[in-house]
This record gives structure tokens, C-alpha cells and sequence, in this order.
């Protein structure tokens, strides 16, 4: 294991030739893991923030969490953002067997069910500062938007991401590199997702009862 | 939407004005002559022997691990230069203005400087020491050494490793910047809450500090990436997990750390900019604001931070000592094990940076306990250490100095941190500098670490020794420095001195006031022999010429390729048979052999998108800092443009065939380390060609 000398008739080999195997694209979602679990660590100091102020005594006798969440609006998000993942799954199984056009279209699916997302999320914003609960009002409500708003902005570089995805699928076609990147689109795709459940649990759910 | 602000405002020039710009002050006027000279010292030989392309060529667009390794390094040390001068202007501060009756100069009604103008100093000098100095060098370590020590070729992602780098120079850049233009914070590195806030920090100070670390731990956070990716995909067959070099798997723990803590710091500060720019209450002192959220947050980061620091330093002393012990190290898996312990319960002793927050006994306890737990792998890898120097042949060469040195530094460090962990013990020195004292220990540590690694690998990067004479007076001169400084310092905690004090009302704290003053002026001294050393090395470059393993007694891989080393690392990937592969090699009379024939290679083409994004992300800071919206907005969707550009545009490298292999192998190597994409577009053809 460690230092050793060579028996009489033993073999040792030396040098490594011929090309050493480094699998790109495993290599690449590798890579994407690990930027996933910092990105991660964003929403963790995120949502540790959100649980501090969460308290009658950060929303500084603006609104409280329960008078602004409405988790029936917010369901529709929800559905919004899953079926978006949806629709990018089933791309990820039209890549699998070689369908390019497939891809391209359930890839253009999940832009538009991103920006439904988008949309019904800015009403939302929209209503709360139309009621002049704002982040500059309280502690509290700081911690909501910029939650919130950090996952959204997340979702709209999604959909720019998607967007390139789409023109490299149909321009360059289902190439080494444009497969890894739709590998890790669908990552991070997915990961949008869960960090919205999380949301809806600890802030809408939450929220009400 | 954005938070409205009193004084002048353009929408060309943002916040920035004339008035900005500190011309009138003298101690700036000094310091930006200095910048000047130094500019002129190092732009005018390029001028002059018009190395502007060769630069651009084969350094600003370089992907190779080592040329960015170098450059992480050069900067950490020009920044550390900077850093020394803030705590050299801090030292005589203090020492000029202790009791009323100090006179006072310039400015000042004590010493020379102005309280503002301190304030910005201290700031900048731990920013600079921890975030600009310390990180860039042993970050440029792990990306010299890392590929090498495990075989590869390159790093998983080189491009990327370019980005990282140009992302933390311009958080330096920023830092610098603030010098001339502008102000800095006067918040303390750790950018005391609620002092940063707008209400009290309304200079564009915190914006420069609060941007310059943000973006430079982008860079930090994506370097991890890399680097946990290299070590975990891109290992010479053979080299398995438990054959893994121990400066490696500090490295790799030490990534996993900055991978999960810098997110951390992220949040701190972007909630901190949202509160000085949306207006939000997040840390402010009223409407629902929590201070201590900061506090807590920032400190969640710069625990893990300090580990990010000294493990890495661990490694390397885990390699010196073997080296110049002829002996291999004591105790492999316990010093893994040991490593990823320290990483594991640097992510659950932050509360004891505020035990006086008043978390209560239970919290502080807890992380009173925890604290003192670090204490137990850290004993393991010290006695693995002695036991590696028991019975070994010595040989004190300037590496082993400055590693030994590092075990002084963390005895004293650590046993005092063992204090500093009990809580009662804490709330008396809390804020004293003897906390100054304990922590400079440590990261002195670090840096001497540093230095034990620069003169180790100089050789393998450089291919010539530096020179031992004045290696060791730099030694010496800058142990007796730290010694005097901190030996004066602890008392001076003791004897009730807080910190960041830039006037002290206390007459009898003036003998050890000077004392530090002497200490600090041999460390000045070593200064002057540091340069002296690098002359006197580069001189005689061609008399102290280095083989492939320079030191004779090296253990690991890196030291079986040429000395320097070429830009392809390995002509032939090793098949890796040992834990210490070289002394297994050396073992079985197997290091002379060279491989038997040559073949083709591949390899990543320079690029300048790297630097692109670079700028770019120096003009979003800059213009985020003054509030210049047209230019962060510009640069925002340049980054992105480029990026998008880059992803259709993939970069296929090159090739370099067997022939040009045999060739470039049977050459001295000596000068192909920078000529790497001469080499590309103009390959080696036929036997005349050179």
C-alpha cells in the first residue's frame, strides 16, 4: 500500500498510455451538482433569514404573514411551475430517443408555464404594493419579497436558459455538449421547482395556519 | 424603487463627483505616488521590450492551471503588500498618539491619522489580509500543485478556472480603487451592523467593500467547483482514494468548505445591498430590522473561512515536513481523518465570534464545547507532525524553517483559542486585542505556510531554486517580527487595550506600544530582504537551476515531471503505483525511467472571454458602488451576452502530435512553460524547426 519494494517477477506499469477516458459530460454534471449545492446554500440563508423575521415583532405593525399569503393563488404557481418541469421532462425523454423537434417544443412549453409562473407571481407583487405592503415597510415583509423575488429571478433566468436550449437543440442539434447542458438545465429546472414547494410550505402554508 | 439620496447625482457620473476624488489629502497623494512609481516599474520593461502581446497571449487569456495559479499568487502577494502597509500605518498610529499629551500631525489631533481616516484602514487591512491576500495565494497553491500532485492535465473546467481568477482580481481592483476614488468602509472587515447601514455609512465605502468581496467570492465559490470536480474526476489511473497526496485532500476539503460557506456570505451582503439600495429592513435598527441576523449570517461564513484558510496550510506543512524529514508522513488516514473533522465542526462553532450577544448559557455552551472539539483533530495532526520529525534526517532548508515556524504559530494560536473558547474567559477579553493577538497567530500561521510553499514549489513552477541565504534572513527577520508584535500584543490585551482604537488614552501601555512598533519594523525589514531574495534568485537563475526533483527528497508526483514544468504537466499520463509515488519510484531505481515513446495530446485553446467578463464584472461593481445604472446595466448583459456567446461558440482545442511530444521531450523544457499557444498556432514540424 504504502512504501514497497517490487518482487523478482513482478510487473509494475508506469506510464498510462493512449487517451485517459475523462467522461466530459459526467464530468460537467458533476460540476453543475456542486454549483446546485451552493445555490442551495443561497436559499438555506434565504429561508433562515425568512424564519427570523417571520415574527409579529419584525412586521413592525405593518401586515402580519397571514394578512398578505393567499395559498390558494399561490396553488396556481405551484401547478404553473410543475407541469413546467413536467413538459421539461418529457424533452429529457425526447432527447433519449433522438426526437429533435419534440425537444424544441416541450422545451417552448416549459418557457411558457415559467412565465405563467412569472406572471401570476408579479399580479401577486403587484396587489401587495396596490395594498401598500412593500419591502420597505417592515422587517417582515424585506424577508418576504426578497425571498421570493431571489426564486423568481432564478425562474426567469430559467426561461432565458431554456430560451438558448431551444435555439441550440434546433440550430446545432442533439450534440455532446448541448446534451450536457439540457442535463443540467433539467437540474436546475427541477431544483426551481422544489425550492418552490419549500416556499409554499414555509411561507403560504405556513402562513395561514 | 431605488433608495433616494441627498448630495449630487448624474446620471452619467452616478454619485461620483470631483469632490470623490481625495487629491487633497496628503497621506493619498503619498500613496498614489507610490502606486504610480510601482505602475511605472512593472508597465514600462513591458513597454519596452514590447511584451504587451506575449502578455496578452500567454498570460491574460491563459487557461492553464499554473500561469493562473501564478497570477492568484502575484496578486495575493502585491495585496498582502498593501495589507502590511494598512497594519504598518495602524502600528505607528497608535504608538504616536497614546495619552493626551501625544502630539498630533497632519490632520489629526493625535498622530497622523485622522479617526475616519484610520477607521478606513483598519477596515481595508483585514478585508485585504483575509478576503485579497490569504485566499488568492492558497487558492493559486491548490491550483498549481493539485493537478500535478494527482496526474491531470489540467483543471475539469480550465475556463472557468480564468474566470475565477479575473472575478477575485477585480474585487482586489475594487478594493484599490477605493483608495483614489472615493473612500472605503470604516465598518471593520466584518462590516459592523448596523453601522453599514445608510443611515450612518452614507459614502460609497461600504459599497466598494460590500461589492469587492462579493464578487471576488463568485470567483472563490466557482474555484471550489472546479477544484472539488478536478480532484473527484480527473485522477491519473492508479491514484486512488487512499493514495491521494494530503496538500490534495486539503484542498479538497477545504472547496466543500468554500462551496458551502461562501453562498452564505452571498446572502449576508446581498441583503445588507438590498437595505442600502431597495430601502428594506432586513439589519436596520428599527422597523423590524435584526442586527444580530448580520451578525449571525456573516459569521456562519467567517468561521467556515478561517478553516478555508489554515487547512490548506495544513497540507502543506503535511508535505514539507516528509520532504525534508526523509520520511514518509506519520499517520495518513488519521491526518484525512483529522482534516474533514475540522471541516465538519467549522460549520457549528460561528456563535463564538459574539458569546456576548447573550445567547444564553445553553447556546453559548454549545458552541463553547464545539469550539473546544476542534481541539482534538487539530492535536492529531500536530503529533502526526512531531512523530514524522522524530528520528527523520533533518535538514533545515527554507521550507522546513518556515513550516516549524507554522507549528510554533499554532501552538501559541491554538492554546489561546482554547481560552478564547470558554466563555466566561471570553467575555473579559472580548474586543481586547489580545482576540488581535490569538487570530494574527493563525493566520500568521497560514502565512508562513505560504511562504514554506512558495520556496518549496518555487523551484518546480520556475525551474531554478530561490535563494537559501537571504530565504532564511527573510525567515528570520520576519519570526523575530512576529514574535516582538505579538508578544507585546498579548500583554497589552491583558493589560484591557480594546481594538480599532485610534487614540489611546492609556500612558502605560506605551513601552509595549513600542515594542510592536520595533516588531513591525522588522517585519518592514523582511520586506526589503523579500525583494532582495527575489533578485538575488532570479540573477542567479542559471547557478541555482533545478532538476525535476530539486529538493532530492521529495515524495509525491508532481516532482516527476520537468522542472519548470511544461504546459501539458505529463507527456505521458503516470500510472500512479504508491502513496509517495516518487519515493516508490526512487525506491525501485524506477525514477529515471522516462516513458518509451510519446503520443498525442490534446489541449484547451487560450481564450479571452475570461478577461471579457472580467472587465465587465469590474465595471457592474463600479458602477453598483457610485450608482452609475447605465454602466451596470451594460455590464450585466455583456456577462450575459458573452456567456450565451461562449456556450455556441465551444472552444475544440488543439492537438500536439507525437512527433512535435518527442521533440518538445527530448529539448531542455526550460522556457515552453510560457509558450504554450505559440506552440499551437505555429506547432513544431520536422527536425530543424525550432
Amino acid at each position: 500500500m504504502t512504501l514497497g519494494t517490487i518482487g523478482a517477477d513482478e510487473k509494475v506499469v508506469l506510464w498510462q498510455y493512449g487517451e485517459v477516458a475523462h467522461d466530459m459530460i459526467s464530468t460537467k454534471t458533476l460540476g453543475f451538482w456542486l454549483y446546485m449545492l451552493s445555490d442551495a446554500l443561497v436559499f438555506a440563508g434565504l429561508f433562515a433569514a425568512y424564519g427570523v423575521l417571520d415574527h409579529s415583532m419584525n412586521a413592525a405593525n405593518g401586515p402580519t404573514e397571514a394578512q398578505i399569503v393567499h395559498p390558494i393563488a399561490a396553488f396556481w404557481q405551484t401547478l404553473a411551475v410543475l407541469t413546467s418541469v413536467f413538459a421539461y421532462s418529457v424533452a429529457t425523454v425526447a432527447v433519449k430517443h433522438g426526437y429533435r423537434q419534440l425537444v424544441v417544443l416541450c422545451v417552448l412549453a416549459a418557457i411558457l408555464l415559467g412565465m405563467v409562473f412569472l406572471g401570476l407571481e408579479f399580479s401577486d407583487f403587484a396587489d401587495l404594493y396596490a395594498h401598500g405592503a412593500t419591502p420597505q415597510v417592515s422587517g417582515f415583509l424585506s424577508a418576504y419579497f426578497i425571498l421570493i423575488a431571489t426564486h423568481g429571478l432564478h425562474m426567469a433566468f430559467g426561461i432565458l436558459w431554456l430560451l438558448v436550449m431551444a435555439i441550440q437543440v434546433s440550430r446545432l442539434g442533439l450534440t455532446a455538449p448541448v446534451v450536457a447542458q439540457l442535463l443540467n438545465l433539467r437540474l436546475f429546472w427541477q431544483f426551481q421547482a422544489a425550492i418552490w414547494v419549500c416556499v409554499y410550505v414555509f411561507v403560504y402554508l405556513k402562513g395561514v395556519i | 424603487m431605488f433608495v433616494h439620496l441627498q448630495g449630487p447625482y448624474s446620471f452619467l457620473f452616478g454619485r461620483l463627483t470631483l469632490a470623490s476624488i481625495p487629491y487633497d489629502n496628503a497621506i493619498i497623494q503619498f500613496a498614489f505616488g507610490f502606486a504610480a512609481i510601482a505602475a511605472i516599474l512593472v508597465v514600462a520593461p513591458v513597454l519596452y521590450y514590447r511584451k504587451i502581446p506575449y502578455l496578452f497571449r500567454e498570460w491574460l487569456t491563459t487557461v492553464d492551471h499554473k500561469k493562473i495559479g501564478v497570477m492568484y499568487i502575484i496578486l495575493g502577494l502585491v495585496m498582502m503588500f498593501r495589507g502590511f502597509f494598512d497594519g504598518l500605518m495602524i502600528r505607528t498610529q497608535q504608538v504616536m498618539a497614546d495619552g493626551p499629551h501625544s502630539a498630533g500631525h497632519l490632520e489629526a489631533a493625535h498622530g497622523y491619522l485622522p479617526p475616519a481616516h484610520f477607521d478606513q484602514i483598519y477596515s481595508s487591512h483585514g478585508t485585504i489580509m483575509i478576503i485579497f491576500a490569504a485566499t488568492p495565494i492558497l487558492t493559486g497553491l491548490g491550483n498549481i500543485i493539485v493537478p500535478l500532485q494527482i496526474g491531470a492535465r489540467d483543471m475539469a473546467f480550465p475556463t472557468l478556472n480564468a474566470i475565477s481568477l479575473w472575478l477575485t482580481t477585480v474585487g482586489a481592483a475594487l478594493v484599490m480603487a477605493s483608495l483614489f476614488i472615493g473612500d472605503f468602509s470604516t465598518a471593520g472587515w466584518v462590516g459592523l451592523i448596523p453601522l453599514t447601514e445608510l443611515d450612518f455609512s452614507p459614502s460609497s465605502g461600504v459599497d466598494y467593500w460590500m461589492w469587492a468581496i462579493q464578487i471576488s467570492s463568485v470567483g472563490t465559490t466557482l474555484n471550489a467547483i472546479n477544484v472539488i470536480a478536478t480532484i473527484v474526476a480527473m485522477r491519473a489511473p492508479g491514484m486512488r482514494w487512499t493514495r491521494l497526496p494530503i496538500f490534495t485532500w486539503t484542498t479538497l476539503s477545504t472547496s466543500i468548505i468554500g462551496l458551502t460557506a461562501f453562498p452564505i456570505l452571498g446572502v449576508a451582503l446581498a441583503l445588507l445591498g438590498a437595505d442600502r439600495y431597495l430601502g428594506t429592513h432586513f439589519y436596520t435598527a428599527g422597523l423590524g430590522g435584526n442586527l444580530m441576523l448580520y451578525t449571525n449570517l456573516f459569521w456562519i461564513w467567517g468561521h467556515p473561512e478561517v478553516y478555508f484558510l489554515v487547512l490548506p496550510a495544513f497540507g502543506i506543512i503535511s508535505e514539507v515536513i516528509p520532504a525534508f524529514s526523509e520520511k514518509p508522513l506519520f499517520g495518513y488516514v488519521t491526518m484525512v481523518a483529522a482534516t474533514f473533522a475540522i471541516a465538519g465542526i467549522s460549520w457549528v462553532v460561528w456563535l463564538h465570534h459574539f458569546f456576548t450577544m447573550g445567547a444564553g448559557p445553553l447556546v453559548n455552551s454549545f458552541f463553547s464545547v464545539a469550539t473546544m472539539v476542534v481541539g482534538i483533530p487539530t492535536g492529531v495532526k500536530v503529533f502526526n507532525w512531531l512523530f514524522t520529525l522524530y528520528r527523520g534526517r533533518l535538514t533545515f532548508a527554507t521550507p522546513m524553517l518556515w513550516a516549524v515556524g507554522a507549528l510554533f504559530l499554532l501552538l501559541i494560536g491554538g492554546l489561546t483559542g482554547m481560552m478564547l473558547a470558554i466563555p466566561a474567559v471570553n467575555y473579559t477579553v472580548h474586543n481586547s486585542v489580545f482576540v488581535i493577538a490569538h487570530f494574527h497567530c493563525m493566520v500568521l500561521l497560514i502565512v508562513y505556510a505560504a511562504f514554506a510553499a512558495v520556496s518549496f514549489w518555487w523551484p518546480k513552477v520556475f525551474g531554478f531554486k530561490l535563494d537559501e541565504t537571504t530565504g532564511k534572513l527573510f525567515f528570520w527577520s520576519f519570526s523575530i517580527g512576529t514574535i516582538l508584535l505579538f508578544t507585546a500584543m498579548f500583554g497589552l490585551g491583558f493589560m484591557g487595550e480594546t481594538r480599532r482604537l485610534d487614540y489611546l488614552y492609556n500612558t502605560q501601555w506605551f513601552p509595549a506600544l513600542v515594542i510592536e512598533e520595533i516588531g513591525v519594523g522588522f517585519y518592514s525589514l523582511s520586506v526589503l530582504i523579500f525583494f532582495a531574495m527575489l533578485f538575488v534568485s532570479i540573477r542567479d537563475r542559471v547557478k541555482n537551476a533545478a532538476s525535476a526533483d530539486p529538493w532530492g527528497t521529495s515524495r509525491t508526483l508532481e516532482w516527476l515531471t520537468h522542472s519548470p514544468v511544461p504546459f501539458y504537466n505529463f507527456a505521458v499520463t503516470p500510472h500512479v503505483n504508491s502513496r509517495d509515488e516518487l519515493s516508490w519510484r526512487y525506491l525501485n531505481n524506477l525514477a529515471a525511467t522516462a516513458p518509451e515513446h510519446f503520443e498525442e495530446i490534446h489541449m484547451p485553446n487560450n481564450t479571452p472571454v475570461p478577461l471579457i467578463i472580467g472587465a465587465l464584472a469590474f465595471g457592474f461593481g463600479f458602477g453598483l458602488t457610485w450608482r452609475i445604472w447605465w454602466m451596470t446595466g451594460f455590464s450585466l448583459l455583456g456577462i450575459i451576452a458573452v456567456v450565451i456567446y461562449r456556450s455556441f461558440a465551444r472552444d475544440k482545442g488543439y492537438h500536439l502530435s507525437a512527433e512535435v511530444m518527442t521533440q518538445l521531450e527530448r529539448e531542455p523544457p526550460l522556457g515552453v512553460i510560457a509558450e504554450s499557444q505559440y506552440l499551437s498556432k505555429h506547432p513544431l514540424t520536422g527536425a530543424g524547426a525550432h
